[in-house]
């Protein structure tokens, strides 16, 4: 214990009398952990505002969209479609989470201001989580809704505007029209597709028996999202296209991949390319501090040979000298990672990242990238003071304090 | 037992043309506990290697070296290093302090690579030995601001700061105007006395030798007694050597 503490402390005595020279050597370092840590947490941070936007419309990795249509009459009674989706689920074993359901329907609503029609998503409660929809007042669809008599709608915030509303607080309602009208609760509010009202509903609710109720017009043929590992998805695809077929017969079933897919690739090969980057300007900085180790090795041959008169044990001369040159690394790495934070925090991100949308999460600095830099500075720290340490322990104590 | 035992002591080095230099032959010597021993000799007889091997930091090519009665030649580098550090202090004749760190620094390096409490009121320990030798004012002064004197006072507090058995001194007055040397030379034996040390001093200095209790003489690689009366005419053969 005290051993190691006495190797700690004679290391940071030696980077301590040699201020300036192990600032210049670790300039080089500090730069590259500078540059390989910001860039690195920019990129992860873009990548996961691109990765939030790209799953808000096609959902997460890896979704699989699945739809049918029958050519003789266009879509596929509604009924059978359940029966088939069922079907498919439960063969699967899917869990209700990675299901979701998604049906376009044009509701006819009553505003103060008139009736309008307005493009509404039929989806179930899985369907906001797998796009990662978080609603910026009240709540996401959940499957108790279902057993409500008034279907509950999640809108935005222009459709609250049409209803003369400022927020939920006065819990607002609407009446869907159309042959047999229905009131409908909103339960929440995304800010999503700004300047023209749009809404989530419940794809069921207890009304809904009476008569197709509220509904109006146009139903597009439904679908069906499947979340599923990634490694599984072409899989997945093959199984469902030919399964769904045999359990629709005559309907025309579709399954593809529905989520940026080649997302991850990119930016796997972006981090790739800045951490070679990275890598090269820390080899060279490292290149630095083992040019500096090897001088001032050199020049200590007789200090070296005096702390062997102490008592000094090849293992702790060696320690000794690496350590030195690891606490001046790490040193140095603490510092750039620190103003890699001050940095990142004071960039206008979101204008950058998100094109002045506001993200629902904006990204912290990726610990990630942090403790990578403190690791590559330690890393660079102990190979570069590997050599110097080599030559001092071969130091011959005799030759070293003669004269 | 004595502390230290040397019988039939040789140390060959290996010249560049590929022969063997006897550096020493046939030593005999033993230190007992708290005694001062000098050895005198020309430059060039041995001496520094004769230090070298009594210390550890260099192995005999023949002969047997006991510690407290035990072959040190069959001790392996970490414990022959630990062993070191526990049972001798060094004083060399330039001094040797590590550069750009505090007198309390320097006289604080020993302990460490001492274990626990030794190790943790390290400091505390510098101040003490530093006052001992007069130079307490002086503990935040590197050694680029002490004189030769003064340094070589930090390099003795530092040789005793571990309550070492034996302190080697090698030509510890060597670089010291006479005056300074005689100053040094006997706070050297004084603080080593009171502590109980033995002292080892090498030395081509009558003056400097006359201090111990038990002297010799090395030449050739050969170690003989020095007897109290023949110390002038030894002294006079090794200043026209010198
Ligand atoms: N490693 C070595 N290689 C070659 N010669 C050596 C070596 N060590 C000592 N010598 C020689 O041995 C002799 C004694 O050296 P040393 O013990 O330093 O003498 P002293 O300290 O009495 O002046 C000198 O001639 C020196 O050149
Ligand atoms: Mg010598």
């Amino acid at each position: 214990m005290t051993g190691l503490l006495g190797t700690l402390s004679e290391a940071w005595g030696e980077v301590r009398v040699h201020k300036a020279r192990v600032l210049l050597s670790l300039v080089g370092v500090f730069l590259a952990v500078l540059a390989m840590t910001t860039v690195t947490a920019l990129g992860q941070m873009a990548a996961q505002v691109q990765q939030e936007q790209g799953e808000a419309s096609g959902g997460r990795t890896a979704t699989i969209g699945v739809s049918a249509y029958d050519p003789m009459t266009g879509s596929v009674p509604r009924d059978e479609w359940d029966a088939g989706v069922q079907a498919l689920v439960s063969r699967y074993g899917l869990p209700e989470e990675a299901v979701a359901t998604l049906a376009y329907e044009n509701g006819l609503y009553r505003f103060p201001g008139g009736t309008q029609a307005v493009e509404t998503r039929r989806v179930s409660p899985s369907y906001g989580p797998l796009h990662r929809i978080q609603p910026v007042e009240g709540r996401w669809l959940r499957s108790g809704d279902r057993q409500s008599l008034s279907p509950a709608l999640v809108v935005n915030r222009d459709f609250l505007g049409l209803l003369g509303a400022a927020d939920l607080s006065g819990h607002p309602t609407v009446v869907i029209g159309g042959p047999q009208p229905v009131l409908a609760t909103i339960v929440g509010v995304v800010a999503w597709n700004e300047g023209y009202p749009s809404a989530y509903r419940i794809d069921s609710s207890a009304g809904d028996a009476t008569a197709s109720a509220g509904g109006v017009g146009f139903w597009s043929p439904p679908s069906l999202e499947l979340w599923v590992p990634s490694d599984q998805a072409d899989a997945v695809v093959a199984a469902v296209q030919t399964d769904l077929a045999r359990l629709l017969p005559g309907a025309e079933v579709q399954a593809n991949r529905q989520d940026p897919e080649n997302l991850e690739d990119t930016i796997a090969k972006l981090r790739l390319a800045v951490r070679a980057a990275g890598l090269v300007v820390l080899f060279l900085g490292g290149l630095g501090v083992l040019n500096i180790g090897l001088v001032t090795v050199r020049q200590r041959i007789r200090e070296i040979g005096v702390r062997r008169s102490f008592g000094a044990t090849s293992a702790r001369v060696f320690s000794a000298v690496v350590l030195e040159s690891v606490v001046a690394t790490a040193l140095a790495g603490l510092a750039a990672v620190a103003l890699s934070v001050a940095i990142v925090r004071n960039l206008p991100l979101e204008r950058w990242l998100a094109g002045g949308v506001p993200l629902v999460d904006a990204p912290g600095f990726p610990v990630s990238a942090a403790v990578e830099g403190l690791l590559a500075a330690t890393a660079v720290g102990a190979l570069a003071g590997l050599v110097p340490a080599l030559i001092a322990v071969r130091v011959k104590v005799i030759d070293a304090i003669r004269f | 037992m004595s502390l230290l035992e040397l019988t039939g002591i040789g140390r060959d080095v290996r010249l560049p043309d590929g022969s063997l230099l006897p550096v020493l032959a046939g030593v005999d010597l033993s230190v007992e506990p708290g005694e001062h021993v000098s050895i005198v000799g020309r430059s060039g007889s041995g001496k520094s290697t004769l230090l070298n091997v009594l210390g550890l930091l260099d192995s005999p090519t023949a002969g047997t070296y006991l510690l407290d009665g035990q072959p040190t030649d069959s001790l392996g580098g970490r414990r022959r290093s630990r062993l070191r550090g526990e049972t001798f202090g060094f004083v060399f004749q330039q001094f040797n302090l590590l550069p750009r760190r505090t007198a309390e620094e320097n006289v604080a390096a020993p302990l460490l690579y001492a274990r626990g409490r030794e190790f943790l009121t390290r400091n505390r320990a510098a101040r003490a030995m530093l006052d001992r030798v007069g130079l307490g004012p002086r503990a935040l002064s590197v050694p680029e601001k002490l004189s030769g004197g003064e340094q070589q006072r930090v390099a003795i507090a530092r040789a005793l700061v571990r309550g070492p058995r034996v302190v080697l001194a090698d030509e510890p007055t060597g670089a010291l105007d006479v005056e300074t040397g005689a100053a040094v030379m006997a706070l050297l034996a004084e603080v080593t006395a009171e502590n109980g040390a033995a002292l080892v001093t090498i030395t081509h200095d009558l003056s400097v030798a006359a201090l111990a209790g038990r002297r010799f003489r090395l030449d050739h690689g050969r170690l003989t007694p020095v007897a109290a009366g023949g110390a002038l005419a030894a002294a006079t053969s090794d200043r026209t050597d010198a």
